[in-house]
């Protein structure tokens, strides 16, 4: 057990190839949440860059960076800036920290580990787009990122790096650290800016409410994820021909992957974005390092628990995100879950659909009353009291949340070709549909472990109706 | 008793100027609130709800749709233990089952000395250190049965008290926002020109 603060990886434990090192670089230093360690590594440089070059050509080369936006559905971050209605003023700048889909923690690390690069890059955003406040909206239950964010952020107010004036310039922007208190669904842009209005946190419906547009307080607003922002200090400082020389032409730049599970050495790792595959990452030297006992490999979740699963078919498919929604799957926010041949599948199945239904905020109604009757389905299998008519029962809730095929990958064993992402969906953001993606793809790969589990349904007895 | 005290409505004041509109206030200001009393009390919400200029309704509206917000007593550490996919592939249920057994109380429930509440969790974003668990929020990684008994020891003698703060202090500092170099918040209506920095002819976007 370790605890909070002093970490469990050592320098070293990411992968150490110094060019991909884009934005993990300074997490090995016992200090790396300092300014001090920050100025002394290259710290601030991006900012006085994009102050030099004016605010047009700063978000000229954001757009050139191609940038993908890492909250999961992967938009590119200079086009969305693009998205705010012309001579529109104020425009808001929200921080995504509200991290929490099954498997991903990168946006916790970095906020912890590098809370100065996060504010830069807040700043290089605010700059370019004319964003006038900045509100960095931080998961609640993550005490150590709000205590070393607020340290930053007073180090750097004292600086003179946040607040009026800017490093003598007339750029003038706050901060404003801001506290979540425990819902997933606020990881949502919409709901994210309904909660940081003080509302209950449900997303809203777009169109309209495209937060470009119509965001906090209904002004155009800038909805980043936080390693998003995380990327735009060194695409500032190096320009981004620099930033587009790694990784491929569609997938541009490192990303952040966390492998967990039953793998040798979990950990969260700087990737080469778009060239990299699964196979290296759970395989290779310099991350995952293989199998836990050198057992096989059943399935993996390639992108957070909302995504559909894959099977070891799928292991030489890059972090290129067509080439994985036509597997029939998605990169989502960057977590690899990785099963051995020891997992009990429905089980496995279990936690994430346990997980959906919990955090359905209750708007619509496939994902609140569809979540709940999938939880209830699944619990009545894993306890030994499901019927065959469970299984269909499962596809048949499904299809009232994601109507029409449902994404899966492909496998040999079972003579299946994969159906590509994404799906359909009856609901507002993507919590329902998440309920019923890794059950779906679990029924569909391993229905033979299902059947393992229940008993055949009882028999249809016909009522005999009198007619008068 | 259990309304905002003096110096916490001097706070609640420095935080609502942080924002544009007040209503952005209220979720800090309730997690003020908890950590004042340990809990939200109907009497904080209704203070809360003073302050910010809004029905008591709207703050208990707003406070229950957030997991994090207790309203009742809850104990000095809240343990909350991981159940979702990689902690459960590498034995969260077994670390809660030892909790159950080493609390005597069941997973939901507080101890009868009011020390401990244990709770089931979803994913804390520690997936890699698995399986995980937080005391209040902060985290412990691939807690062993032993080390747990150990937390447990540590915590009930007071020998992590630095460490972790009571139930409801969320960090152990806050954002101080110096008068002298801060922008202020200003009502979106009263905002129609492009910031200064945005070259007047062009837009930024």
């Amino acid at each position: 057990m370790t605890a909070q603060g002093s970490y469990a990886w050592t320098p070293g434990y990411f992968y150490d190839w110094e060019s991909t090192e884009i934005f993990t670089g300074r997490f090995p230093y016992e200090d790396s949440y300092t300014l001090d360690r920050y100025l002394e590594t290259g710290g601030y440089e991006g900012l006085k860059r994009a102050l030099e070059i004016g605010p047009e050509a700063m978000s000229g080369e954001v757009k050139d960076s191609t940038l993908l936006g890492r909250g999961g559905a992967g938009f590119p971050a200079g086009v969305k800036w693009g998205f705010t209605p012309q001579g529109v003023w104020p425009r808001y700048l929200v921080v995504n920290g509200d991290e929490s889909e099954p498997g991903t923690y990168k946006d916790r690390l970095l906020m912890e580990r590098d809370p100065h690069q996060l504010i830069e890059g807040c700043l290089i955003a605010c700059y370019a787009a004319g964003l006038s406040q900045c509100f960095l909206y931080v998961r609640g239950e993550m005490a150590l990122a709000h205590e070393r964010i607020a340290g930053a952020l007073d180090e750097a107010y004292a600086a003179g790096y946040v607040g009026t004036d800017i490093l003598g310039t007339d750029f003038s922007v706050d901060i404003i650290l801001h506290w979540g208190a425990g819902a997933y669904v606020v990881g949502e842009e919409t709901a994210l800016i309904e909660s940081l209005e003080g509302e209950r946190g449900m997303p809203r419906l777009k169109p309209p409410y495209f937060p470009a547009a119509i965001g906090l307080y209904g002004q155009p607003t800038i909805v980043n994820n936080v390693e998003t922002l995380a990327n735009l200090p060194y695409i500032a400082a190096n320009g981004s021909a620099a930033y587009t020389a790694i990784g491929t032409e569609t997938s541009p730049g490192t990303r952040m992957i966390a492998v967990s599970g039953h793998v040798k050495r979990p950990g969260v790792y700087e990737i080469v974005n778009g060239s990299t595959t699964f196979r290296d990452l759970i395989y290779g030297d310099d991350f995952a390092q293989g199998i836990r006992d050198d057992n096989d490999l059943k399935a993996f979740v390639p992108g957070g628990g909302s995504a559909p699963w894959f099977l070891p078919d799928q292991l030489d498919i890059p972090f290129e995100g067509k080439e994985a929604s036509a597997a029939g799957s998605m990169l989502g926010s960057g977590a690899v879950m990785v099963m051995d041949s020891t997992t009990d599948i429905p089980e496995a199945a279990l936690t994430l659909v346990r997980f959906y239904a919990h955090e359905s905020c209750g708007k619509c109604v496939p994902c609140r009353e569809g979540g709940t009757w999938l939880l209830r389905i699944v619990e009545r299998i894993c306890s030994g009291h499901g019927t065959t008519a469970d299984l269909d029962q499962i596809l048949e809730v499904g299809q009232s949340i994601c109507p029409g095929d449902m994404p899966h990958a492909s496998s040999e064993r079972l003579g299946l070709e994969a159906v590509p992402f994404p799906y359909k969906m009856t609901t507002i953001c993507f919590v329902g549909p998440s309920a019923y993606a890794p059950i779906h793809s679990a029924l569909t790969l391993f229905r033979d472990e299902f059947e393992a589990k229940v008993s055949p349904s009882p028999k249809r007895v016909r009522i005999p109706v009198a007619v008068a | 008793m259990s309304r905002l005290t003096d110096s916490n409505v001097l706070l609640a004041h420095e935080i609502i100027r942080r924002y544009p509109r007040s209503k952005s206030a209220l979720i800090p200001l309730l997690h003020l609130s908890q950590e004042q009393n340990g809990y939200v009390t109907n009497d904080a919400m209704r203070h809360i709800a003073e302050l910010l200029d809004i029905t008591p309704a709207e703050v208990i509206g707003t406070a229950t749709f957030y997991e994090m917000f207790k309203f009742e007593p809850v104990g000095t550490y809240v343990i909350n233990v991981c159940q979702t996919l990689s902690c459960a592939l590498m034995g969260a249920d077994e670390l809660m089952h030892h909790a159950e057994d080493v609390l005597g109380v069941k997973a939901g429930s507080t101890t009868a000395d009011g020390m401990f509440t244990l709770e089931p969790a979803e994913c804390q974003a520690a997936c890699t250190e698995a399986p995980c668990l937080q005391v209040n929020y902060r985290h412990q990684y691939r807690v062993t049965t032993a080390e747990f008994d150990e937390l447990v020891d540590g915590l009930r003698s007071g020998r992590l008290a630095d460490e972790i703060p009571p139930h409801g202090t969320l960090g152990r500092n806050r954002q101080n926002l110096p008068a002298d170099r801060t922008v202020g918040a200003v009502p979106p209506e009263d905002v129609t020109e492009a910031p200064d920095w945005i070259p007047v002819a062009g837009d930024a976007s």
